[in-house]
């Protein structure tokens, strides 16, 4: 078979790459950037003895071997040294944990899942970490509206699971559903496969519950679709990247599981095809589509060396996953059957496979979800989160591979082709400070020429804090360091990050 | 050339969450997403490369079950058999069918067609029974070769690699013969958009196990179905002693 041939050969002559495994250690975040440690006291013993006395057993994590998966991201780019984890069970323990911070300048850095990908999570130095991994409850759930009020520690895919009860799910989807916390996601205002459809967390978060740097609790928790008073405090949380508070709790609106999902996987000659067949999509599928990804063929050969899985429908240069998501089967599967007429005929797309079987979809949704937990295996993978208006969308991956010539062993890319976001990967051999500004420096160049965005829903956290000012205004910065100053005046909060 | 039959079974996706219904007469079925047997794909598939070694000639896949059943047969054709037998069992009828039932359907079918090959996949993940490739073989006194991990054509025979308990065997048999499909025997492939339009032209005729003189009564009268127990939650303790005196507590220790 045609896939077959292909994927000896590639394993046989895939050149060798320094495979970075679970027990590798990955540098200290400080050496990274050559940051400077902040004015901060450093923790002792009375500091402990205090948390010790307002949590529960168990609560504070100090041991070694215990910290280094808080202290270390999941992409083990980064290591902090944090001496010290807290995961308060209420409210009132995060007020009093961050009131007692905020008196004794002691640094924090607020974690959830610890699965984001720009190390917002993870410590420069040795800020304690205060995980919300334990404020993991369903508070309440309206069947009606389907708005859903829970704690920030609940991990996306409970929270999914606990609806699909309810024939109702969340509006958003990622591929670390597994692990991602919906305080991080709020915190990050993560992105993921279902915001073409269901927008971004800033319409979907209704309401939420914050502890400001000094302990006070901001409650703007709101079930309400409508709510026009005052300033809407809510989305300064939203996005904010746990600098300005620590996100608790949560109220979002979730939407009914749609009766039937069908997903393809097509394979088109080259990008513009693409283009024309996601264009022909929005004019025939019009209100079911769900979701719209694309991946080069470079992902799925780093898939098939990283993991086994590779494309059902055989080699081509570029794949599209269109998601579909009706009330009524035969509608859509008649819909999407016409629209795949169409593209044949117009040869947008060559071949594809289409599937309303759950356990299909998996196998095809995890050709895409699972690429980033694998980057770990390709030597040292630069991951990059850009936006940019669709007819420079792929350019920039040919760019840079041409830009990288003999550098680089791998440039791949994949992304949200529906939003305009791009995820474009470069895999080195090893880190070096100077290999990754040889290589930022002339992508933020060109995604700032292109008017794109240098983080489409990554964020900036401690890797892009650099680039900020670059697509930023002086009058944006400004207004956006008074703010922090206003709500963190000791600047406790997630320091080293973001601005 | 050899004419092949599969058999391919609509069984609840496997990565659907099974419900039992409230009165424990069976799981909840209506409104919940079906799909070909896994191990039916991995026979269908073998045919289709049996088809494309130029072993096999003609690929005729059955299903018995109600009307939705088409849809599986859909989707054997859309991967490579020529054409679909559906044969229709519906309601409490449907319940109650069982392996047994099924192979004196597909073994009438068989002696009807004329088919060389028999291939199925080794269980059906609903009830789990592994029992329709064996019976099917006796009742046509055909040799078997059950869970299957290759298949190879040798002259007028055919040589199995079998998965049993600590390795493997590799048994001979004369065709015609009935074969079961083990997990390993190959990786089913999808079915593409340009088959599964092409799938639509292709032949599928209805008939009832009337037609072919099985009688389908039941033999068996479902009692109740039950989830199984609950896990119970842990507990986290705080040192080892307390761990071996909770352990000595339960006796284990």
């Amino acid at each position: 078979m045609l896939v077959k041939t292909f994927s000896v050969f590639s394993k046989n002559f895939i050149k060798y790459v320094p495979v970075r495994r679970l027990s590798s250690v990955p540098t200290f975040a400080k050496d990274y950037l050559q940051v400077k440690r902040g004015p901060y006291k450093t923790l002792d013993e009375q500091d402990v003895r205090f948390f010790r006395t307002l949590l529960e057993e168990n609560s504070l994590i100090e041991d070694r071997c215990d910290l280094e998966k808080y202290n270390v991201d999941f992409l083990k780019h980064l290591r902090g040294c944090s001496p010290l984890v807290l995961r308060p069970r209420t409210v009132e323990q995060m007020s009093k944990i961050l009131s007692y911070c905020n008196n004794n300048l002691l640094a924090v850095c607020p974690q959830g899942g610890n699965t984001g990908v720009c190390g917002g999570a993870t410590p420069v130095f040795d800020e304690i970490i205060v995980s919300t991994e334990w404020l993991n409850s369903v508070i309440h759930l309206d069947e009606t509206s389907g708005v859903l009020v829970c704690e920030a520690g609940c991990v996306l895919e409970n929270l999914h699971n606990y609806l699909n009860d309810y024939d109702l799910m969340m509006p958003i989807d990622l591929g670390a559903k597994g692990s991602c916390q919906i305080g991080g996601n709020t915190s990050t205002n993560a992105g993921g496969i279902r915001l073409y459809r269901y927008g971004n967390l800033h319409g979907n978060i209704l309401g939420l519950e914050a502890v400001k740097a000094d302990g006070e609790i901001i409650d703007c928790m709101n079930t309400l679709k409508k709510d026009n008073t005052g300033f809407h405090l809510k989305h300064i949380f939203i996005g904010s990247e746990g600098c300005l508070g620590i996100v608790t709790k949560v109220a979002i609106q979730c939407h009914p599981k749609p009766k039937s999902i069908q997903l393809a996987f097509l394979g088109a000659q080259n990008f513009t095809k693409a283009l024309k067949a996601f264009k022909t999509a929005k004019q025939e599928l019009g209100e079911i589509i769900s979701a719209v990804e694309v991946m080069d063929h470079e992902t799925i050969k780093f898939m098939w060396e990283h993991t086994d899985t590779t494309s059902p429908i055989g080699d081509y240069p570029i794949y599209l996953i269109i998601e579909t998501s009706g009330s009524n089967e035969e509608h859509d599967q008649d819909k999407l059957n016409k629209y795949f007429q169409k593209c044949m005929d117009k040869h947008f797309v060559l071949n594809g496979v289409v599937t309303s079987s759950p356990s299909k979809s998996e196998q095809i949704w995890g050709l895409r979800e699972r690429v980033a937990e694998n980057f770990y295996k390709d030597g040292y993978v630069f991951a990059y989160d850009i936006s940019l208006p669709l007819e420079n969308y792929y350019d920039i991956v040919t760019e840079m591979k041409e830009y990288l010539g003999e550098k680089s062993h791998r440039v791949f890319g994949f992304g949200h082709l529906g939003d305009g976001n791009l995820h474009i990967q470069i895999s080195v051999q090893k880190f070096s400070t100077d290999i990754m500004n040889y290589i930022e420096q002339h992508l933020y160049k060109r995604v700032n020429e292109l008017n794109g965005s240098i983080s489409a829903e990554h964020g900036i956290g401690f890797l892009k804090k650099q680039y900020l000012p670059l697509v930023k205004s002086e009058a944006n910065m400004n207004l956006m360091r008074s703010l922090k100053r206003v709500m963190d005046p000791n600047g406790i909060l997630n320091p080293y990050k973001v601005v | 050339m050899a004419r092949v039959l599969v058999g391919v079974k609509r069984v609840i996706d496997y990565a659907v969450k099974i419900r039992v219904k409230p009165d424990k007469s069976g799981v909840v079925t209506d409104g919940v997403k079906h799909s070909m047997n896994p191990f039916d794909e991995i026979a269908v598939e073998e045919a289709v490369r049996l088809k494309e070694q130029k072993i096999a000639n003609e690929i005729i896949a059955v299903s018995c079950g109600p009307q939705q059943s088409q849809d599986v047969l859909r989707t054997a054709l859309a991967m490579g058999a020529d054409k679909a037998i559906h044969v229709e069992v519906a309601g409490a009828e449907y319940e109650t069918l069982q392996p047994i039932h099924v192979s004196k359907i597909l073994a009438k079918i068989a002696q009807n067609e004329k088919v060389d090959l028999v291939i199925v996949g080794k269980q059906a993940i609903d009830d789990d029974c592994n029992q329709t490739a064996q019976m099917t073989a006796g009742f046509l006194d055909w040799p078997q070769a059950t869970y299957a991990s290759k298949i190879e054509k040798k002259d007028d025979h055919i040589v199995v690699k079998r998965e049993i308990d600590g390795g493997l065997e590799t048994i001979k048999c004369k065709i015609p013969a009935v074969i079961s499909a083990d997990l390993r025997l190959n990786e089913p492939r999808y079915a593409t958009l340009p088959n599964i339009m092409k799938a639509k032209k292709k032949p599928l005729t209805k008939i009832t196990p009337k037609d072919l003189g099985v009688d389908v009564s039941p033999r068996i009268q479902i009692v109740k179905v039950e989830e199984p127990p609950v896990r119970q939650a842990g507990s986290i303790i705080p040192d080892v002693d307390t761990l071996v005196t909770k352990l000595k507590e339960k006796g284990h220790a």
